[in-house]
């Protein structure tokens, strides 16, 4: 018992990614399928392709104690940018997604510096600047715009057997992000700022810059998924991002992987668990032909229950932390203080 | 004269002269807008923004937020026009049943956060799915069905042969009652704690505050405005699954907008309450201008972030003068031991949750 309540917060997530695997695996069976077809595989992989980008990206910012509600306008109005730009035209693919990540970095850019220079609390910054990118989408565009050459639908249609390219380059980016995260400056700087801010600048840490580069990561990384929706809807469209609601289903995919809301405590690999677990869920209740919005309700359920069950074993780890030695992700720890982030003692 | 600007340079004070300014603009756009009757109508528009960012407000203020107010607003409307269809004689019983149904939601909301220790966030986006989905499958995503006339009357009607006003709406009644009742709530013990609460919840727990029932407290009342914004929303919008779409958000800007601080301890219900009128003057004025109906939402995210920008530059300058200029030495000293941000930055978005010096019912403009 004491060893499971040391366990890992990341390896408690793919646990429970597990407990639902067996469940579905199982339910999937009473109705004559099984649920690891290739069909079925490459159906959750890429349903998870799309969610993953922004989780991603929501994972930076939430580590560094901030949130992006900007996430589904900055999808949308990277999938339109694309689609015009490349206009049915293979040459202009790696100029317009070159111009996308750049449109997306300048407004990630814009939510970094009003969250740090201005002192607006991120979840007003980005709601904010969220609107205002509705506002430019809503007047300007009417419907679906522009058109993706068939060299950039491969994206978002192709694999390597059950596998997608898109849900590959989800991974990758992972890997990346996860090496970013643990081996650089920024990674570690980025932990120490988001678990006491002004611990971090008292230990000497320019506490603005790791979180303006999270919210760079945050758009970039939505920028991305709005590219592979482009890429498989063959179109931009001004409402891609919002119809999903990807902005609130990533930070829950993010506190599903077991990140802390109030930031400094987390990994992407948590994430990616919790994006995987939602898409195993999607696909069960697809396969069982639940009803659309009763899919909703199972949702919100699953929310709420797992993220419970995490925050009691969390009370427990953080016990563990004050009496033994050093353990678990060094510099987060090092890093959170006793007060800022516990709730009240009961 | 010198407090006078003081006070309207300070965030609580700027939305006011926003407001005043707002208003007199569209005054000047559009006369007729001054006469009483069209002014009574104006505040019946607003009605149900300004319950629910009332109730908002004691959800924010203790550090909490609620993102299912929205859908639960939504519930409500579809849930009346469904069950009372037009028998009038059900519309007591099922107006009962629509209040036990935002206590429920609050308490479920407030004993998640409280007691399994979820993140507000986190649990009301998920009753916000829950309720939304549930009352999406139940109508099978086109509710239809007004309810019947006598209680649509609430959102819609009016005291009629009012003199100066001609019609006096229920709603703005209703909005009127809402206001006191809040008032009196947050000069109660009730309202203090809870601002205690949101200012520092460990503090607060080992002053003896029993934080769970408090803000489980907060939460019912927050699911229970929402409610009343459905009975009037139905009167004069009728039953769509799109009524109370984005209400939450609504809400969020508009307390934030009235000087509230997310993540708790600072804020005041009439801050609130000018928060909701200013955001529809804002949105009248808008129609009032050439301004594309589509920018309506680029222009409340300018102003929120503007206002939110504004207050916390006014803070963080506040702040750093009363630490230097002080002359109480026990202030000066609790100022020391307070890891408060020195006289060169602005607050980071973590800051805005620790204990500042300055007291949060605003004993700083007393002191001036």
């Amino acid at each position: 018992m004491k060893r499971l309540a040391r366990l890992d917060t990341t390896a408690f997530v793919y646990i429970a990614l597990v407990f639902v695997l067996i469940v579905s695996a199982i339910l999937v069976a009473t109705t004559g399928r099984s649920i690891l077809s290739p069909g079925n595989i490459r159906d959750i992989l890429t349903g998870m392709s799309v969610l993953g980008f922004v989780a991603i990206g929501q994972t930076l910012v939430i580590l560094g104690a901030s949130l992006d509600l900007s996430v589904p306008y900055v999808m949308s109005l990277a999938s339109l940018i694309a689609a015009e730009t490349m206009n049915g035209s293979s040459a202009m693919v790696l100029p317009a997604v070159l111009l996308t990540l750049g449109i997306a970095a300048a407004i990630g850019m814009a939510n970094g510096l009003i969250v740090t220079v201005l002192g607006v609390h991120g979840f007003v910054a980005t709601l904010g600047v969220g609107l205002i990118l509705k506002g430019y989408l809503d007047t300007n565009y009417q419907g679906t715009a522009g058109s993706v050459p068939w060299s950039f639908q491969l994206f978002g249609a192709t694999g390597i057997g059950p596998v997608p390219i898109s849900t590959i380059v989800m991974l990758a980016l992972a890997v990346l992000v996860a090496f970013i995260l643990a081996r650089t400056r920024f990674g570690h700087h980025l932990f120490a700022v988001g678990g006491n801010a002004e611990v971090a600048r008292l230990s000497g840490v320019r506490e603005r810059l790791p979180l303006i580069g999270a919210h760079i990561g945050s758009s970039v990384c939505a920028a991305i998924a709005g590219l592979l929706l482009a890429s498989r809807l063959g179109v931009g469209s001004p409402t891609v991002g919002s119809q999903g609601s990807y902005d609130l289903l990533s930070i829950a995919a993010v506190v599903l992987g077991g990140t802390l809301l109030m930031g400094g405590r987390g990994s992407i690999w948590g994430t990616i668990g919790g994006v995987a677990i939602f898409a195993v869920l999607d696909n069960l209740m697809s396969v069982m032909q639940f009803n659309p919005f009763f899919k909703d309700v199972i949702r919100g359920l699953v929310i709420i229950i797992a993220v419970a069950v995490y925050a009691r074993r969390r009370v427990v780890a953080r016990r563990i932390r004050f009496a033994a030695g050093p353990a678990g992700p060094a510099v987060a720890v090092a890093a959170a203080p006793t007060g800022s982030d516990e709730r009240s003692p009961r | 004269m010198n407090s006078l600007i003081r006070r309207a340079v300070d965030p609580r004070g700027a939305v006011v002269v926003l407001l005043a300014v707002i208003l007199v603009a569209i005054v000047v756009l559009n006369p007729s807008f001054a006469e009483p009757g069209q002014l009574v109508r104006f505040i019946q528009r607003v009605a149900p923004i300004a319950i629910v960012a009332i109730g908002q407000y004691f959800v924010i203020v203790s550090g909490e937020f609620d993102l299912s107010m929205g859908a639960l607003v939504t519930a409500q409307v579809v849930t009346s026009g469904y069950l009372i269809g037009q028998d009038p004689s059900k519309i007591a019983a099922v107006l009962t049943l629509m209040l036990i149904l935002g206590v429920l939601v609050g308490v479920v909301n407030g004993l998640a956060t409280t007691l399994l220790k979820v993140p507000s966030f986190i649990v009301t986006l998920g009753t916000m799915l829950i309720i939304h989905g549930a009352v999406m499958w139940w109508t099978g995503g086109a509710a239809t069905g007004d309810p019947v006339d006598s209680f649509r009357q609430i959102g819609r009607g009016g005291i009629e042969d009012v003199p100066v006003l001609g019609q006096l709406p229920y709603g703005v009644l209703v909005l009127l009652v809402v206001i006191v009742a809040a008032i009196w709530l947050s000069r109660r013990p009730f309202g203090r704690t809870l601002v205690a609460i949101g200012d520092n919840a460990e503090a607060a727990a080992y002053a003896g505050t029993n934080v769970w029932r408090t803000k489980t407290l907060a939460f019912v009342i927050s699911s229970l405005s929402a409610t009343v914004a459905g009975v009037l929303l139905v009167g004069y919008a009728g039953v769509h699954p799109s009524v109370g779409q984005g209400y939450e958000f609504i809400a969020i800007t508009a307390v934030v907008l009235g000087g509230v601080v997310l993540g708790g301890g600072r804020g005041t219900v009439f801050g609130a309450l000018t928060g909701a009128f200013t955001l529809e003057s804002l949105f009248t004025l808008l129609n009032f201008t050439a301004v594309p109906s589509t920018m309506r939402d680029a222009i409340q995210g300018v102003i929120i972030i503007a206002a939110v920008a504004y207050s916390g530059v006014v803070f963080a300058k506040r702040r750093s003068t009363t630490s230097t200029d002080d002359q109480n030495p026990g202030r000066a000293a609790a100022d020391d031991e307070n890891p408060t941000p020195g006289p060169t930055t602005t607050p980071t978005p973590t800051s805005a949750r620790d204990s500042s010096p300055i007291h949060p019912s605003g004993d700083a403009v007393a002191r001036d």
